[in-house]
């Protein structure tokens, strides 16, 4: 079975306490690994929304889905392939303001990418990258050559490329 | 009864229990539901309370109640250890699909993440294994949360659900208000059948020359007995049953060909490999039934009827998934069934079975060495109950004799342990059964390791007056290790002979009558004498030491691994 498979889930709930266990438990159970995870309120009032993306193949994924749609307060489960949807993630880079001032190239990584600079002060600067899971990837091997102070990333957010939010197929009484 | 009045919160969570039509509590006081035990004391006419010796044996009961009288089983209990104890029934529940409504106190809001005394976080502990689980901080909020206990654990694919009360909402006032839940937005009991499948699984059956029923505990469940009846019928189909789908068909119905799995019929098992449809019926198609996933009905199309989406497929790829509700999906298809006739094809079980029979079976039940065999202290005792018993069985040979040799005319009269295999089961599950159905003989089957583990609850026998009888297959031995041991682990017996105590003198004090058999010539006797006994009953039976459950199909092996002969 070819588990490399990048899938990513939607989980719509009722906005309970203790939902996230019971979802990331499902995966526990039966080891996979959750790659990133974003939980948010969604369009729709009182409905959270859950993103989690994973490696899995699509027997397994099938029936983690079936099983995270049997939770009482879940009320709907969707899984997608990478090309299905459209995800970007955003991530924080802070270099030293002096490597900016010193150094054109890292301006124009900024410029490249389509990155931008959202503080600067003496000490440091900080930049702001939303994109692709490999592009952010790209521009953290390329700023590293500069000294990267601190970085961090988020999970994923996606939106399916059908036209209308996937919730509205389940009644909403 | 539904104006609203300011009641405790204990009250509520009571008249919420009355409104779901409870009458039995099995449980346990303690610290952090003491309001709720001493509201119970004003509504004892309405509520009996079984009082148990262990939490365990509580859930056990009330599972023991829920499978022989489809009602939902209520346990009572309180936090911490209280509430742990309850876990390896609900984890049983869980997987057995028994409805349960397990209510626990919990030490007062304000204390809670604290590590305040018999503190447990046992909604966390609890998810995993039940349907839903719940913290109900608020009088206000009991009669809302019971509503959808209820109505979760019995709708749809039955299960336990827990309800953790904090102590200061069992005892502020609220303004009672019952009002029974019909729907919860994020859950759908039964999917939706789609008409398709009905008829692409009534064309498979037509066209099939050696169609094969499994039928599972979901029909009794489904309360649709007699639709799977009407459908074996109409169509000629052979049929066989899981272990907790031992009594949906009549024992004597003959299109029923007994057992499935590691312990089944020969004929169920072998035909399988050679049907060409397969139509499974509630069932879930566990790794004890299947064997081996990659040869398993290879050659077969395959139709699930479920109520459960995520069953379809789990285990078995599935060529046509019936979902919904067994009640209405069944008489749909068969209204589109021609009459068929499959004679050569049903008669080739019983030449299979009978093969079994001469075999295995004819030393089993009717032995005639020195020893006596567990089977036909089985067979002796359903047919001396006229096969009109409730069978509970504990967990191991005893309960495999227990599903082969005993014979059920009745609809839930077999329970037992199936998915989780809970030692310690049988006791206090046959204590529940014959609360439920007092009218009826209650037969536990059990062996030497399973009685000692919940036996404490011969207490609760003697203080409640449960008529069980109580039949103790004793080999000295954890008997089924003790067989895979000899089997597969070259005759080493690590930990398997038992030193037992006298069982006789522990029913004796606990004032339950006894007696313990040893020789052949007693044991009609003593059956007889058992039976006819106006009380609870513990006959002690020696059984040959080393005895084997035959058939066997080694974990993991395909149905031609049989192993038939010691």
């Amino acid at each position: 079975m070819n588990a490399n498979t990048l899938y990513t889930v939607n989980v719509y709930s009722e906005n309970h306490v203790g939902l996230l266990t019971q979802i990331s438990n499902i995966f526990t159970r039966r080891f996979i690994n959750i790659e990133s995870l974003t939980v948010s309120a969604s369009a729709t009032k009182g409905v959270h929304k859950f993103t989690i993306t994973c490696y899995s193949d699509e027997k397994s994924i099938e029936k983690l889905v079936r099983q995270i749609e049997k939770k009482i307060d879940v009320l709907t489960a969707y899984y997608y392939l990478e090309d299905e949807i459209i995800s970007r993630e955003i991530a924080l880079f802070k270099v030293t303001t002096e490597t900016l001032m010193t150094n054109n190239t890292v301006e124009s990584l900024v410029n490249k990418y389509n990155a931008k600079i959202i503080e600067v002060n003496a000490l440091y600067t900080v930049i702001e990258k939303t994109g692709g899971k490999a592009e952010i990837q790209q521009l953290f091997e390329e700023l590293e050559a500069f000294g990267i102070l601190q970085f961090v990333r988020s999970g994923s957010v996606s939106i399916t490329r059908s036209k209308y939010e996937q919730l509205s197929d389940v009644t909403m009484c | 009864m539904n104006s609203k009045e300011s009641v405790s919160g204990s009250v509520s969570l009571l008249k919420s229990l009355i409104e779901e039509g409870t009458d039995t509590i099995f449980g346990y006081p303690g610290g952090a539901i003491m309001p709720v035990f001493d509201a119970l004391f004003d509504y004892k006419h309405k509520l009996r309370h079984v009082l148990v010796r262990h939490e365990q044996g509580a859930v056990h009961a009330a599972q023991g109640y829920a499978r022989a009288s489809g009602k939902v089983g209520v346990v009572l209990v309180t936090s911490g250890p209280g509430a742990t104890n309850t876990v390896t029934g609900i984890a049983d529940a869980m997987i057995d699909s028994t409805p349960l409504v397990v209510i626990s106190g919990q030490v007062t809001s304000p204390l809670l993440g604290t590590d305040a005394f018999q503190e447990v976080d046992i909604v966390g502990i609890s998810q995993p294994v039940t349907k839903w689980s719940y913290q109900v901080r608020k009088a206000d909020e009991i009669a809302w949360a019971v509503a959808q206990a209820f109505y979760i654990a019995a709708s749809g694919r039955p299960g336990p659900v827990l309800l953790d009360f904090t102590k200061d909402a069992q005892s502020a006032l609220t303004n009672h208000y019952y009002e029974k839940c019909t729907s919860i937005r994020s859950y759908i009991p039964a999917p939706n059948t789609d008409k398709d499948s009905i008829q692409k699984a009534a064309e498979l059956i037509n066209s099939a020359k050696k169609p094969f029923a499994l039928v599972g505990q979901g029909v009794e469940i489904g309360k649709a007995e007699q639709e799977l009846i009407d459908f074996i019928e109409k169509a000629q189909i052979p049929a066989a049953w899981t272990l907790l789908g031992a009594s949906v068909m009549p024992f004597d119905h003959p299109l029923n060909k007994g057992m499935l799995g590691m312990h089944g019929n020969l004929a169920p098992n072998q035909k399988t490999s050679e049907c060409d449809l397969l139509i499974a019926i509630g069932m879930r198609f566990d790794d004890r039934v299947i064997g081996d996933v990659n040869t398993y009905a290879k050659q077969a199309k395959i139709i699930h009827f479920d109520i459960d989406p995520a069953e379809v497929g789990k285990n078995v790829d599935v060529d046509i998934p019936v979902l919904g509700d067994v009640k209405k999906t069944l008489p749909a298809v068969t209204k589109l069934l021609k009459q068929a006739d499959h004679d050569d094809w049903i008669e080739s079980f019983d030449v299979v079975n009978g093969e079994e029979y001469e075999k295995v079976i004819v030393d089993e039940i009717y032995c005639d060495k020195e020893y006596i065999t567990m089977g036909e202290v089985v067979r002796r005792v359903s047919e001396k109950t006229d096969n009109e018993a409730i069978i509970v069985t504990d967990v191991g040979q005893n309960q495999m004799m227990a599903a082969r040799y005993s014979k059920r005319r009745f609809s839930r009269s077999f329970i037992t342990s199936g998915g989780l295999g809970t030692m310690g089961f049988g006791l206090p599950a046959a204590i529940g059964a014959k609360v439920a159905k007092p009218d009826r003989t209650v037969c536990l089957f059990c062996g030497d390791g399973g009685m000692q583990m919940c036996i404490q609850e011969l207490g609760t026998i003697m203080q409640s007056n449960v008529k069980v009888k109580i039949i103790v297959l004793n080999n000295r031995y954890l008997g089924m290790v003790r067989q895979w041991q000899e089997i597969f682990f070259n005759k080493r017996y690590s930990e398997t002979p038992m030193l037992n105590p006298d069982f006789v003198k522990i029913a004796d004090a606990y004032r339950i009558k006894g007696r313990k058999v040893t020789v052949r010539d007693e044991l009609d006797g003593a059956i007889t004498e058992m039976l006819e006994h106006n009380g609870a009953y513990l006959l002690v039976v020696d059984v040959e030491k080393k005895g084997m459950v035959l058939p066997m199909i080694p974990a993991g092996m395909d149905a031609s691994n049989v192993i038939l002969e010691k």
